[in-house]
Order: C-alpha cells, then structure tokens, then sequence
C-alpha cells in the first residue's frame, strides 16, 4: 500500500516495451496490466538457489495477446514508431484522461525481465541489470540518496560486452539469459552472470546492478532489465521497519501501571466484598437498599459481584490512561527543547541536533556504556596527509605540519582573495589555475552565497576549514586537506626525476635511479591506485573527458600528434586566462607562498623540462613516442602557461575535483597532486596522470580489484605507458602488505639486499607513524609479464563468473595477483581529533559512562587516538588481548583476571561481577584504572559463548575497552552483548555504514552526520554533527529529561492514586455502593482538565539543575544511571505519600461533617477542592525551578476548577441527574468553614513530604541537591565551590587509596603496569609457546621504562615481520 | 547575500525560553530557608484554632434520641407496627438556655441515604415541576414509578422513604402546664432550592388538581399535595421534603426540622427548664439498628457545634510550631553542610 504510494509520487519512467506474462496470475490484476501492458516478457524461474531471468518475446506472445487483445494490436500496428519511443507516445496518448491512475499501477506492475529505460534524474523502479547506457563508457551514475542517504555520485557499468554498442540494446534482440542469486538484502553484493545465445557467459556484479531507490544522474538514458523487482528488491528486503525502542523508564512505569491495575482490582474486591457483606445486613431494608425495577431483592452475592464491576467504572481512573498521552505530549516538548538548544547548532554545517527518536529521550540520561565508532566519530575523518616514506626514507613534512597549525590565518587571507577571484571567473568556460577554493564549491553546484558564506562562519568559528555548508563532498576537498605542502628533501629528490629515466630498459643505468624511480611509482600509485572519481568544478557532476587515447600501444606518431593537438586545443585556452591572471595567482596560498623553497622551485622546473626535452628528442622510440610527443605539446602549454605549470601551490589541474569514496583516498590523491602528480581523469579503461617530469601519462587499467575488508588492500593493474609493463600498484594495511612482500632470499642480488632494508627502514617508520596516531598505508608495487598477467586473468575471469563461492574464487584470485610485491613505501594521514572530544571523553568517563571504542583500525593507531582523546591515562594499566585462538584467549583472560583480583583482594569492596556494577565507581577509580585492548580476531573468541561471561567480567575492570580491527558485524555483536548480559544502557555512536549494526543495536544509537554519508544518521534515534554535542546531550538534556520524566510519571501515579482513594474511602461510609460524592464531570475534568496541564508543563520544563553545573560537575549523571530519581520503592513511597494524602483529604472534611446535615455532594466539594489544592502544591514542592508559566497553569487549573464548580453549580438546575451539584459551590464559597477545611487538609495532608524534603535538603542532600546550591553563586564563588567539590572529591579518593595500600601489602607498587603484564608473560607464555600466540605486544603503559618496553616488544615484532 | 544565508540558517534562536534559561524561583528546602514557614503556620493556625474551638464550645446543643429501643423508653410502644398511630412523650431538661435562634434537627443513624442506587432513585425534571416528567418519571425511580398503573409523585425511593414522624417541643413551666414552642417551618431548605429547583407542576390554583393522575409514594400516608396547608409550603415545595430529598453523605446525619426564632434580646429563646417531645411516631427505623433523634442546636458563623476543627487547628498548628523548632536546631547545627562552601561527596 505504501508502496503504491510511494512510486505513485515519483515521475513515470518509460518501460520501453514489454509483454504481459505472470507466472503466479495471483497478485496481479491483468487489467491493470493491460493498461500499461508494453513488457516485453519475463519468465522468473527459480531453479535451485539461482534465479534464471529469461527475456522471452516470441514464446510467450499467443498468451500475451490472449490477454491483452486491443493494446497488443494496437502496438503491432504502430510500426513507424520506434520500440522505444512507441510506449511513451502512445500510452500518453492511450491514456491521457487516466494518467495518474495509470502511473499508479504502472510502478507495482514492473516484473521481472522487463526492460526498462530510464532517462537522468528518474529514480529506478527495480532492481535491474545496466545492459545500455548513453555514456560513451557505458558508464552510469546513480545517486543513493534514496538507499545510505549519500549523496555523492556512484558509477555503475554497463554489462561487459554491452559497453561497445553504438545503439541502444534491442530487446527484441536480446536473446541472452541471465543467471543470479535469490534475491537477498545484501546492497553491497550481486552476483550472477550473462549468458549469451552463444553460451558466453559475462559475469555480473553490483557494478552493473542498478538498485531501486536511487536516482540515475548525468547520464541521458539507461536500459536494463529487471531481476528484481517488488519487494524482492534489495531495497526492500533492506527496509526492514524501524525497530521500536522503548525506553527503560516506561519499561520500568509499564510495571508499575500492572501494580496499580492490581492494586484496582484489591479495592474492587474489597468493594465488592464489603457490599456483599453489607447487603447481607440489610436485604430487607426497602427504604435504602431499592430492590430491582421488577421489586425483588438480588443476592448479596450477586450484588457483590456487580458491585466490583461497578467499582472498576467508579475508579478506574487509578489507571493512568492519560498518564501515556502526557508522556508523549512531554517528550514532545523535551525533543523540542533538544532540537532548539543552540549549542547544538554547527555552524559549518548549518546542522542542529536532529531527534529521530521521540520516545527514548529519557534514557539519555540512564546511559552506562557509550560504544563509540574512532573514525568521523571521535576523529574529524579529514585525512590529512601528514608524512610518507619512500625507498625506506622519512619525509616528514614539516612545512606541512606548521600549514596544519598555522591554518586559522592562511584561510582568512584566502577567502578575501577568492571571493575576487571566483566572482570574476565564474563565467568562463574553463576557469583553470586561478583559485583552488572555488573547486572545492564548484562541483555540488552549491550557489556562491553559500560558499562566502561558509567561509565567513568558518573566520568567525575559528576552525581551520573552509567547508560549504549543505554539502559533504567539499568536507573531502576542504583546504585543510587538500593543500598538501612537499617536502623539502623530497622535492630535491623529484627534481632528478627525468623521463630518460625510463629510456634504457630498466638497470642499464644502475647508480642513480633506483630510488627515483621508487618515487615516481609510489606516486603514480598515489594517484592511480584508488577510486577517486575525478570532475570538473563549473560543470558540476561532470567527469572531465579526455579524447581517447585509445588503445595500448599507440599506433601512429599522427594519430598521438592529433589527438594531442585536440588536447592541448582544450588546454590552451587557459593559458592567456593564467598570465591575465598572473599576479595574483601566486597569492591564494598565502601560506605556501611564505615557504622559502618556492622561490627556489619556480626557476628550477622549467628548466627541467626543457632539459628533458632536449635530451629527449634525439632518441625517440616507437615506444617513448608518446611521452616525447607529450611533453613536446606539455611544453608548448607549459610556455604558455608560464608559472602557473610549475608553482606547485598552483598547479595546473588545480580545478579538478575529487570525489572518492573514502577521505583517505582523496588524501593520497591530494598529496600526489602537490608534487605535481596529478590525476586528471578517470575512465573505465584508462587513467591520465599529469606528471611534471614527465608530463601526462596514460595508464591503461587492465583490472582494478576494489578494496574490501578481508583483504584489506586494494590493487589496480595497469599497463605502464613508458615502460609498456603490466604494473600491479597495491595498497593496503601494512600487516597485509608486509606479508606479500617478494620474499628475500639473504643470498640475493643487491637489489633484493636493497629491498631488505627498505623494507625494515620503511616498517620502522610505519610503527613511527602508528605511535603518532596516523593512519598507515602501505603502497607496494609489482611488474608482471604480459603472459603472466594473460594467465591470471583467465583464471580471473572464471571467478568472475562464478556464482556460488565467487567471494572467495575472487579473493584467491587476488591473493595470485597480490603477491611478491615490491615495497614502495608508505603513507602517514592523520585522521584529526575532532574539537572537543577528549573533554566531552573526560566528562563522560567522570559521569560514570564506560567508554569502549569499537574501530576497524589498526591497534596502534587506535591505541594513540584512546590516548589522545583521554580514553586512556597516562597511568593506565594496559591489557592487550592479542591471541590467535580460542583457548590463548581464555587463559589470557584468566590470567589476566587472577591478577587484578590479586590486586584487589586488598580492596575490600570487591566482591563480584554483579555487585561491582550497582556500586559507585568511585572506588573503583582510587583502586586501579586499566584498560583493555582487544583486537578483531581476539574478540572473536571472546564473543563465544563459552568466553562471553569471562570477558564481560574482564572489561567490568577496566575503565575504557578499545576494539580494534573490529567488523561492523561485531560492533554490534559486542553491543548486544554487553547490553543483553550486563542489563545496561548501551549508546553507540557512530558515522559510518559500518556502525549502522551497532547503532540500531543499542539503546540508543547515535549518528554524527559528518563525511561519511547519512547511513549511520538514517539508523540512529538522534543524530549530532560531532562528538562533542554528546556530552550536553547527554549529561544535560539526558538528565533533564530522565529526572523530568521520571518525576512526572511519578506525580502521576501520586496523583491518580490520591484522588481516586478519596471515592474508595467514602464506600466505606455508603455501604459499598459505588457511590461518588462528586458529581460526574468534576470527576471527569479532575484529571482531564483542573490537573492535566502542571504535570506536561512540570515534564517539560522541570530543571533541577543548571545546565552549566551539569556540565561542570558531570558526576551528577550518575544519579540518572542508578535510576535514583524512580527506584522500584520510589513507587510505592510515592504510593504511600498518595494513600496518606487521600485519607488527610477525605477524614479531614469527614470528622469536620460528620453528623451534621451535609448533603453528598456538598461533602464531595470540600473534598474536590482540597485535593485540588494538594495535587497542585504538592507539585510546588516537588519542583525545583518554578517559572511563570509553572505559575500561570498552576493559577490557570485552579481558576478552571472554580470557574466550573461555579458556573455549573449554577447552570445546572436539573442537569445530569441525580448527580446535581446544584448551587453548592455557592453555597460553599460563603461559608467560612470550607476555607478552614480546605487549608486544613491541604496543610495537614503535604507536611509529611515538605518536611521531608526539608530533612533532606538540610541533612542529607543528593549531589543534585547540593549542586543546586552552585546556581546561586556569583561566577567567582561558583569557581571556588567547585574547586571544593572536586577537592573534596579528590580527597576521598585519596583517602581510600591510602587505605588500600595499607591494607593490602602486596597491592599496589609505584609502577602498576609492568606487574601484571610480566605476569601475564610469563603465565601464557610457558603455556603455549609455539601457539602463535602473541600476547602483550606492547605495553603501552607511562610507568613503564623504555627498555623494558622494548624487551616486551621484541618478540612480537619478529613474529610480524 | 550574508544576510539572505543567515536568515535561512537553521539556528535555534536563543531566546531565553528555547535555551530553558527562564528566569526561574529554585526553591531550595532547608532547615534555614523553610524556618519561617513553620513558624508563620503555627502562629496563624494555633489562634484560628483557638478560635474555632471557643466558638464551637460555645454553641448549646442537646440530643434526644427517642428510638425507643430500651425498654424504660416512652416510645418503646411504638415499636410494634400494630400501635398506629403511635404518639410519645419523652421529657428532658436544658441545663442552660439557648440563645438566639435555635435550630431543631431530626438526627439519624445507620440510614444509608447515601446508598448509590438510592441516591440515584429521583426524578429531577419532576421535582421541577415538569408535566411531562410528572406523569411519566424517569426509570431511574424504578420500582418506586408507578403504583397501580398510576405514576408516583414524587416518584423514587428517596421521596418514598421520606421521614414523616411529627415533633413538638413544649416548655414545661413550674404550673406543669407545657407551653407549647413556636416552631417554623419555613426557611428550613435552601433558598435556591425552593425556589429553582423544586417547583410544583403548573396548572390551576388547586394543588391537587396539579397533581391530578399520580399517586402518593407507597410509604406515605398522605398524598404531596397534602403535605400542609401553607400553599407555599405544600407539594414539592413543601421544606421538609426539600431538606429530605438532599440526600446527606454520610449514613449518620441529622436534617433541619423546624426554625425556633429568637423573641427578643431580653429573653433566651429556650431558657433553662423542662421540656417535652412530643413525637408522633411513624418512621421504623429499629429494625436497621438505626436511631432516631432531635437535636436542639443554636448556631454561629461556622455552623453547629463541632469541636474537630478547632482541636485540628491547634494541634496542626503546634506540630508545626514544633517542627520549627527541630529545624532551628537543625538548621544551627548543620548550617555548614548545607552551604556550599562545605560540600563533600
């Protein structure tokens, strides 16, 4: 139903032709189908677990008519029109009058094996098979906005083979069949092949599956047939419903509803009971007990038990029916307050605090474990390239760290200039050098207004990048990460770099370029070893195309001559742009310019190349022709362009854009470009790369075999446009890589001796940059023969093409690729801390929130970054779990255990693993703080069932967990454990795919909205643009919202319960006969009107604490944690509070009448009247903050109820029989002893609970009470209270360590970690010694001494490398 | 352009009201800070109290109770339901005399009027005087609706018990010859209830003829239109059915007889002396254990007498006083914990 719904709002797209057939006529209504019917055919048949989607036209034609009489003829006639354009025309002409009912059904009645053609900006109906695209490539972009919410483009290929045809794909045609899996919800997965008439067969993966929900982008027409199609989809089988949290408090007041529906049913009992047995004195008395219409006398027993029913209408109120609406009208407001707190609000990103969860707001304040993603959650998830190694030497890029701190004021001279600049070239057609900011704006076709206007927030916010608001993939190209200063040395270094390099074959010349020409491949792999979709900022979304180079190898001289003299036709028209444009082009980066070396460089390359053109001419061969040729016309446009082709903070391609799919890619490509390496474009056969020695080069890609987890790598095989060699260029985690390194035999040649120190230098430095927190990349390469590489790619294919266990096919496939590789070097990016979090950490860690940090990152990395953002302490003691199989695992972990134990025998308030979580952490922090590092494989192990408790009880001891390498799979494992087993608040947070798991996992699942799409934000239940909004989330609206809700939902159960006892106590006094001495509609309106506002309006706007003294004293949200504010027996206290207060309230009025000539309802008056005052006071007392809308709704709902009384008291002379209040109110009013009453009661009944909160605001307050205090201070004051708290605070701490080093003698030494983890060593590793079991691979700890360090270290080390 | 941006910009305003920066009162209860509210409560409930009981001990009232029960008691006779009509006198004696007006209650015990069914068992709309609703009463008069095919009027079970004994108050001088006491019968009900909201049936001057085609309740011995003889005192409006058609809350009560008027200032409305009841006995009531009783009470502006509320005010008012003096203590003692300069975890 939604469904139709849904497709019903979207445009039609045009099924280009189509035969009618269903094989289960069930679903579909042929009408309906004849409507539209212009399929050609399907035939879905499931054969096996493979899905066998046949194109059939002819076979099923006699039935297709059969069906569809009229409009089948009417189609076979219409011959002058086109297949394609004949269902369009005609059915806007068949059905004009009834298009929309038309659409409507058109969309659910896509089946499978339909062609359908889809034109730019349609979103798919189906999940179908790219067979034709008008993309000279057979290249199509789809938006999956609709899908992950991510809105940067996605390539998607035409089926190999489809890609070479000129015209569309003839369905007619079309004989082909294809194969698939079952449809399944794996978005990321497709596997299955094309089988041609000739039984060829083409393998099909997801690059060629177009699935439903996203939108096709710049790209004219597509067609493709359908194999999924409904709710087969991916799409749909994805969309599996949002799961409906509840939130612990309504949990805990959903079992406490049940005890007042049990506590109903007891007064009905006793109701009826009492009847009974009053009836059974009294049957006979006519005069009150009237008999039945028909004049006998029921039963007591019979009238017992119509009594109880009658009492479950009379009280049933006790039920808190409008307690539900009320919760849901207060989280209302409370999200609203959330949604409206300004500290929230990005400005960067013009973003506020989104809740897509409006019922759990309340257990932000209940939180005890926080499950936190590293990358884009913790850190910025900018890579930044910070460092790399080459040939075994470290270039550290100082000058490019000092541009990272000296960023604020380069951005701020920037902007001034650019905003110029970009004004007075945005109307031309290729805008080249002048300013690399407007790229960044350029390619979202985001108006200028938002560019200047981020710029100016970004001044004003003092963050070092100019982002555009509204789009993420400027975030990947901010300045911050794209302007990438070289490196002193290495620039030397690349000023040898000569294509003569290239000239003699490899080794003839020995002495010099060994290490040069490791530098041109690492950043030719740099720049082509990825992804990175390249395009052009004033046209947006528009890859740049270059003429075909065609194919390798080259064929004429002419044919290059032309085709670079069409290039260069294209180029030059930059060139009088750039010198027009010449004095300033040297200024966008203010800061690069300052750099001493510039000046340096300027001179030097054009020489260079001139050089090298000199040099190169004389010895062109058929081979080098190309890059002679290149840099003849290069140098032609270099003249030309002047500076502009050799400033590096100006490079010629400085208008390109890049948009990659990770932000590291996007780093890499940025650093290759500042030293002048420069990706240009990207087409599925080819990649160019502008290289300043050597021009441009063209790279045919032969393979790219995408980077995936398992692997861990990425490769693309290439063909060497200079050397004419297959080059494999991988990249990847450095364990990966290391590992496939060619091994090198001792004996070897130098070469391999050559490699042998390279490889240990360059893992010297990756540790190096792992200890600094970066994120490290290995970059190796490998040449391979073209028989070589003919023979793997056979065998590829066949994985291609595989079906059933092509994971793991294309997985050996690539391990024959990947291997033997030559070590390039390596790349340090460093992944920024966002702003804030190790605070928001601190405060969240002193809140008594056990952080665990889940990343797929290497340990060290993770390790840095734990530190970095104070999960760790410097005094921490460390464990680190690193096992390789189960039972390692195990004993680690006991032995791990045995030893805190032993540590802690001493303190005696450890006792168990269940006790240990209800207790104050408090002493837990004097005792020891420790830490646990587990890496993916360990956890595991660790997750199984068997080790699941032993772990839980371990990381119970430690202060912060970090996981790394961990799979999204088991993020959410791991959350699931902890929050099943533990019974805690889980929050994950998260920004990626790969949390989405967690996030929906845990109890509340928090997105931040940042680089890495809308996934995370689409699963969560609130989404935040960093992680430092959580602590104020959490620690202030959290807290607020919990005790708000909690006291709310307490007042009213007190308040149910407490008028509702008032009519069960007068049964007492009437025989048990259901009478209510109110009339009907106050009883109604008590709740519904005279009462309902204060509570919502106490809800929402109840503060018990100043947001400023919960952030400054986050201990505070422990109170929320230990659900102090609504305790099982906070419940029945308030019970109890309501049970006195409704006897005060009735016995009061009662010894006051008793005896006199009072009337019912002029008994019930007084009552009404005083419990209205009781229910509303004692809301005063229960407040802690009243506001003048407190005060207005309060006098609001006491006004009503007189105004009511009165009025109905007056109108109503014989209304609503027999209940008549008639003039009581009146009456009343000028009687002074209803006054005395009402005061009297109200006085008596709210003594016990004043006092008592006056006992404990004086004798023994909460911390929330005593921290109330703090909002009465002058900020001096409140500066030297705090100081107090925390010392004090510190104080006891201290005391209590004292006590346990007195106590226990062996507990703790000066130094806490080298104990334990020597014990460890010792323990695990006399037990499995050749287990491959590494365990403690460092220890991590500050006390620890350097040497010692390293002696722990060692072993691990040779194991690895 | 700027100015455009930020007009669009989805920045939460920051008023005070949107931040939840109100500016708010913050109770803070302690010892110190509530010290003057106990004390302003004790020192205003203790004098109310005084008060109320003073003016409460002030008020004359004596109760008769003339169930008849005992054996030794003039009315003992009327018991047994053969003796009708049944007349009784029971003497008694005031020890003091009653001033100013003194009002004359019937009290009765263990008479549920406040039963549900019972308490619903009426017919407004015909108490008002509607036609329609004379003839033809609400069901919720069931059964007491309708006597031999004619409808009751007034109809329900509230009217049909209606207490009908007669009572009489005489002096009984020195010469022994009793000086029969001016009762009144009117202004006995409320105001607004004689006026609005009982009304007899419109129709000629004859009450009867208004009442013409209905019955009497089955336990009465005359019919509405007869309950007096004052036309402004008869049929619906008739006070003692008024008084007794406002059902009482609780199954103890007593309801307004008859009105004593003060004569003048000189003399004491009921001086001391002896008196006599004379009690036209009619309404059962031993056989619910209830009893009967006339109360002579005299009245001041917080009604009859009624010792509870004073007694309540002043201990209310102690208690409070009290607990000011607990939390002056406290407050002199703990002083320091509850400033913030002291605050320890």
């Amino acid at each position: 139903m939604t469904e139709a719904l849904q497709w019903a709002r979207y445009h039609w797209r045009r099924l280009i032709r189509g035969a009618t057939r269903d094989d289960d006529s069930g679903p579909y209504n042929y009408s309906s189908l004849l409507a539209c019917g212009r399929k050609s055919s399907q035939t879905p048949k499931l054969s096996g677990r493979h899905r066998i989607v046949v194109p059939h036209i002819q076979p099923f034609k006699d039935e297709y008519e059969k069906f569809s009489g009229a409009y089948v003829n009417n189609r076979i006639r219409t011959t002058k029109y086109t297949l394609l354009n004949f269902v369009p025309r005609n059915l806007f002409e068949q059905f004009h009058r009834k298009e929309k009912k038309y659409i409507d059904r058109c969309w659910k009645d896509v089946t499978v094996g339909d062609f359908i053609r889809l034109s730019c900006n349609e979103v798919i109906p189906a999940d179908m098979v790219l067979l034709f695209s008008t993309d000279p490539d057979g290249i199509c972009h789809i938006e999956t906005s609709g899908l992950d919410g991510e809105s940067n483009l996605k390539q998607r290929q035409v089926v190999r083979g489809y890609a070479e045809q000129d015209s569309e794909v003839d369905p007619e045609k079309f004989s082909s069949r294809i194969e698939c899996e079952s449809p399944n919800n794996d978005l990321s997965r497709f596997r299955g092949f094309l089988e041609h008439s000739n039984k060829e067969r083409v393998g099909l993966s997801k690059e060629n599956l177009l699935l439903r929900g996203c939108t096709i982008r710049n790209t004219e027409a597509v067609v493709g047939i359908v194999v999924y199609a409904g709710h087969e989809t991916k799409a749909m089988l994805n969309n599996s419903g949002p799961r409906y949290k509840r939130s612990k408090l309504e949990r805990r007041a959903n079992t406490d509803v049940l005890w007042c529906v049990m506590l109903l049913v007891i007064m009905c009992l006793t109701g009826a009971v009492g009847h009974g047995i009053w009836l059974s004195r009294y049957e006979k008395m006519h005069f009150f007990n009237v008999p039945e219409p028909d004049g006998h006398i029921i039963s007591p027993l019979l009238a017992g038990f119509y009594m109880f029913w009658t009492m479950i209408i009379l009280l049933q109120v006790l039920i808190p029916i409008s307690l539900y609406v009320s919760i849901e009208i207060v989280k209302l407001g409370q999200i609203y307050f959330i949604q409206s707190d300004v500290d929230f609000y990005n400005e960067k990103m013009d973003s506020i605090v989104q809740c897509r969860a409006l019922n759990i707001a309340e257990d932000l304040g209940q939180i005890q474990y926080l499950f936190s993603d590293k990358t884009g959650t913790l850190t910025e998830n900018k890579m930044v390239f910070r460092r790399c190694s080459v040939a075994g030497f470290d270039y550290c890029h100082e000058e490019n760290a000092r541009r990272l701190e000296s960023y604020q004021e380069a951005v701020s001279e920037d902007e001034d200039f650019i905003d110029t600049v970009s004004g007075s070239l945005s109307n031309m057609a290729k805008p080249r050098a002048p300013s690399c900011r407007t790229v960044h704006n350029g390619p979202l076709g985001n108006k200028p207004s938002n560019h200047l206007a981020g710029s100016s927030f970004t001044l004003g916010s003092g963050e070092g990048a100019s982002e555009v608001p509204h789009s993420r993939q400027a975030a990947f190209s901010s300045p911050i990460e794209t302007d990438v200063v070289p490196d002193t040395r290495l620039l030397d270094k690349f000023s040898q770099i000569t294509p003569r390099l290239f000239m003699p074959l490899d080794e003839t010349i020995q002495n010099p370029p060994m290490e040069t020409l490791y530098i041109i491949d690492f950043f030719i792999a740099l720049a082509i070893c990825n992804t990175v979709v390249v395009s052009a900022p004033n046209q947006p979304r528009q890859k740049i195309r270059h003429p075909s180079l065609g194919g390798l190898p080259i064929k004429s001289l002419e044919e290059i001559k032309s085709l670079f003299q069409r290039w260069s036709v294209r180029r030059s028209s930059s060139p009088s742009l750039n010198s027009g444009k010449e004095p300033s082009s040297g200024v966008p980066n203010a800061f690069v310019s300052r750099l001493p070396l510039f000046s340096r460089m300027k001179p030097a390359s054009p020489v260079e190349e001139e050089v090298s053109q000199v040099c190169e001419s004389p010895q062109c061969s058929s081979s080098s022709a190309c890059c002679t040729e290149t840099e003849k016309q290069h140098g032609d446009a270099g003249l030309l362009n002047g500076k502009a082709e050799s400033l590096p903070g100006q490079p010629l391609a400085c208008n390109l854009c890049y948009e990659a799919e990770s932000p590291d890619e996007a780093a890499l490509v940025y650093a290759a470009r500042a030293y002048q390496c420069t990706l240009r474009s990207r087409t599925p056969e080819q990649v160019m790369v502008d290289f300043a020695a050597l021009g441009p080069l063209t790279f045919q890609l032969l393979h790219i075999l995408p980077f995936d987890s398992v692997r861990k790598r990425m490769s693309v095989v290439v063909r060497h446009p200079l050397s004419n060699q297959v080059v494999v260029y991988t990249k990847g985690a450095d364990s990966v890589i290391m590992e496939l390194l060619s091994v090198a035999s001792p004996d070897g040649a130098s070469l391999e001796k050559q490699q042998m120190i390279v490889r240990e230098k360059t893992q010297k430095h990756l540790d190096d940059y792992a200890k600094q927190g970066l994120r490290t990349l290995c970059i190796a390469k490998k040449v391979m023969s073209d028989t070589e590489y003919a023979e793997w790619l056979r065998n590829h294919f066949l994985a291609e093409t595989s079906i059933d266990n092509r994971e793991e096919l294309l997985l050996e496939s690539a391990m024959r690729l990947e291997n033997k590789l030559t070590l390039l070097g390596a790349t340090g990016i460093e992944d920024r801390l966002q702003e804030g979090v190790p605070e928001s950490i601190e405060a969240l860690h002193k809140a008594g929130i056990k952080i665990w940090m889940l990343t797929g990152d290497k340990q060290e990395t993770a390790v840095n970054i734990a530190y970095a953002c104070k999960l760790l302490e410097p005094d921490d003691k460390l464990f680190i779990l690193n096992t390789q199989s189960k039972d390692a695992c195990g004993m680690l972990m006991s032995t791990i255990l045995k030893e805190l134990q032993k540590k802690t025998q001493a303190l005696p308030e450890q006792v168990s693993l269940s006790e240990d979580l209800l207790q104050p952490p408090v002493p837990r922090d004097s005792g020891l703080r420790a830490g646990l590092i587990i890496t993916g494989k360990t956890l595991e192990f660790a997750l199984q069932e068997s080790l699941q408790k032993q772990f839980l009880e371990l990381t119970s001891w430690c202060q912060a967990v970090v996981c790394c390498r961990a799979t999204p799979l088991q993020k959410s494992e791991v959350v699931k454990l902890v929050r099943s087993h533990l019974q805690v608040m889980t929050l994950a947070i998260g920004d990626g795919a790969n949390d989405v798991s967690m996030i929906q996992v845990a109890d509340i699942g928090i997105g931040v909205s940042g680089q890495e799409g809308m996934q995370a934000v689409m699963a969560s239940d609130f989404a935040v643009s960093q992680f430092k909004h959580l602590s104020k989330l959490l620690l202030v609206h959290g807290h607020w919202c919990y005790t708000r809700l909690s006291n709310m939902i307490l007042y009213f159960f007190y308040k149910n319960v407490a008028y509702v006892n008032l009519l069960f106590w007068y049964q007492f006094f009437c025989g048990f006969s259901g009478t209510s001495m109110t009339d009907y509609w106050v009883l109604i309106f008590f709740n519904l009107l005279f009462t309902s506002a204060p509570p919502v309006i106490y809800g929402v706007l109840e503060k018990d604490v100043s947001a400023e003294t919960l952030m400054q004293l986050p201990e505070l949200y422990r109170s929320g944690q230990k659900s102090e504010a609504y305790l099982p027996h906070t419940f029945w206290i308030t019970l109890l509070d309501a049970f006195y207060q409704s006897l005060v309230c009735f016995f009061v009025p009662y010894f006051t009448y008793q005896g006199s000539d009072t009337d019912i309802f002029a008994f019930g008056n007084p009552l009404n009247t005083a419990a209205l005052f009781i229910v509303l006071l004692h809301l005063v007392i229960e407040s802690k903050s009243l506001t003048w809308i407190h005060l207005l709704v309060i006098i609001g709902s006491i006004l009503s109820y007189f105004l009511f009384a009165i009025v109905f008291g007056a109108m109503c002379v014989t209304c609503n029989p027999p209940s008549n209040p008639y003039w009581i109110m009146q009456e009343h009013m000028l009687d002074p002893v209803f006054y005395l009453v009402c005061i009297l009661t109200t006085s008596i009944a709210l003594l016990p609970r004043f006092v008592y909160r006056v006992l404990q605001g004086s004798l023994f307050p909460s911390p929330i009470l005593r921290a109330k205090h703090f909002d009465r201070l002058t900020p001096e004051e409140r500066t030297k209270a705090l100081k107090k708290w925390r010392g004090a605070g510190k104080m006891n701490q201290v005391t209590s360590k004292y006590a346990n080093q007195s106590a226990g003698k062996s507990g703790r030494r000066p130094m806490p970690g080298p104990s334990a983890v020597f014990a460890m060593k010792s323990a695990s590793s006399c037990a499995i010694e050749q287990g491959n079991l590494s365990l403690c691979e460092t220890a991590l700890d500050q006390g620890y001494s350097e040497t010692k360090a390293f002696e722990m270290a060692g072993p691990s080390k040779g194991k690895e490398s | 352009m700027a100015m455009n941006y930020t007009a669009k910009t989805r920045r939460p305003d920051n008023t005070a009201f949107k931040q939840q920066r109100l500016p708010a009162w913050q109770p803070i209860l302690t010892a110190g800070t509530v010290l003057p509210i106990f004390f302003i409560i004790g020192l205003i409930f203790i004098p109310i109290g005084i008060g109320i009981f003073v003016t409460s001990n002030n008020i004359r009232e004596i109760e008769i109770d003339y169930t008849g029960t005992e054996p030794s008691s003039p009315c003992n006779k009327c018991l047994s339901p053969d003796v009708t009509p049944c007349f009784c006198t029971i003497n008694f004696t005031l020890e003091k005399s009653f001033e100013g007006n003194v009002f004359m209650y019937y009290g009765l015990s263990n008479f549920y009027q406040n039963h549900r069914r019972y308490v619903k068992s009426r017919d407004d709309s015909q108490l008002n005087g509607d036609s329609s609703a004379l003839l033809n009463p609400s069901k919720e008069c069931e059964p007491y609706r309708r006597n031999e095919d004619k409808p009751i009027a007034p109809c329900g079970a509230i009217a049909n018990s209606m207490f009908n004994d007669t009572l009489e108050l005489f002096l009984i001088g020195n010469d022994s010859y009793p000086i029969p006491i001016a009762l009144k019968k009117k202004g006995i009900a409320w105001w607004t209830d004689k006026n609005v909201k009982f009304r007899n049936p419109p129709g000629g001057d004859n009450l009867e003829e208004r009442f013409k085609g209905t019955t009497k309740p089955v336990n009465w011995l005359k019919p509405v239109y007869m309950l007096d003889s004052d036309p402004d005192n008869n049929g619906f409006i008739n006070e003692d059915f008024i008084v007794w058609m406002r059902t009482a809350a609780l199954p103890t009560f007593r309801k307004l007889y008859r009105l004593i008027e003060r004569k003048s200032d000189l003399h004491p409305t009921l001086p001391a002396g002896r008196y006599s009841l004379n009690v036209t006995y009619n309404y059962p009531v031993h056989y619910f254990d209830g009893r009967k009783r006339m109360i002579l009470s005299t009245i001041s502006w917080m009604g009859g007498k009624n010792p509870f509320l004073g007694i309540a005010y002043i201990a209310v008012g102690s208690i409070s006083f009290l607990l000011g003096v607990v939390l002056l203590v406290i407050n002199h003692k703990y002083r320091n914990s509850s400033n913030t300069a002291d605050i320890t975890i």
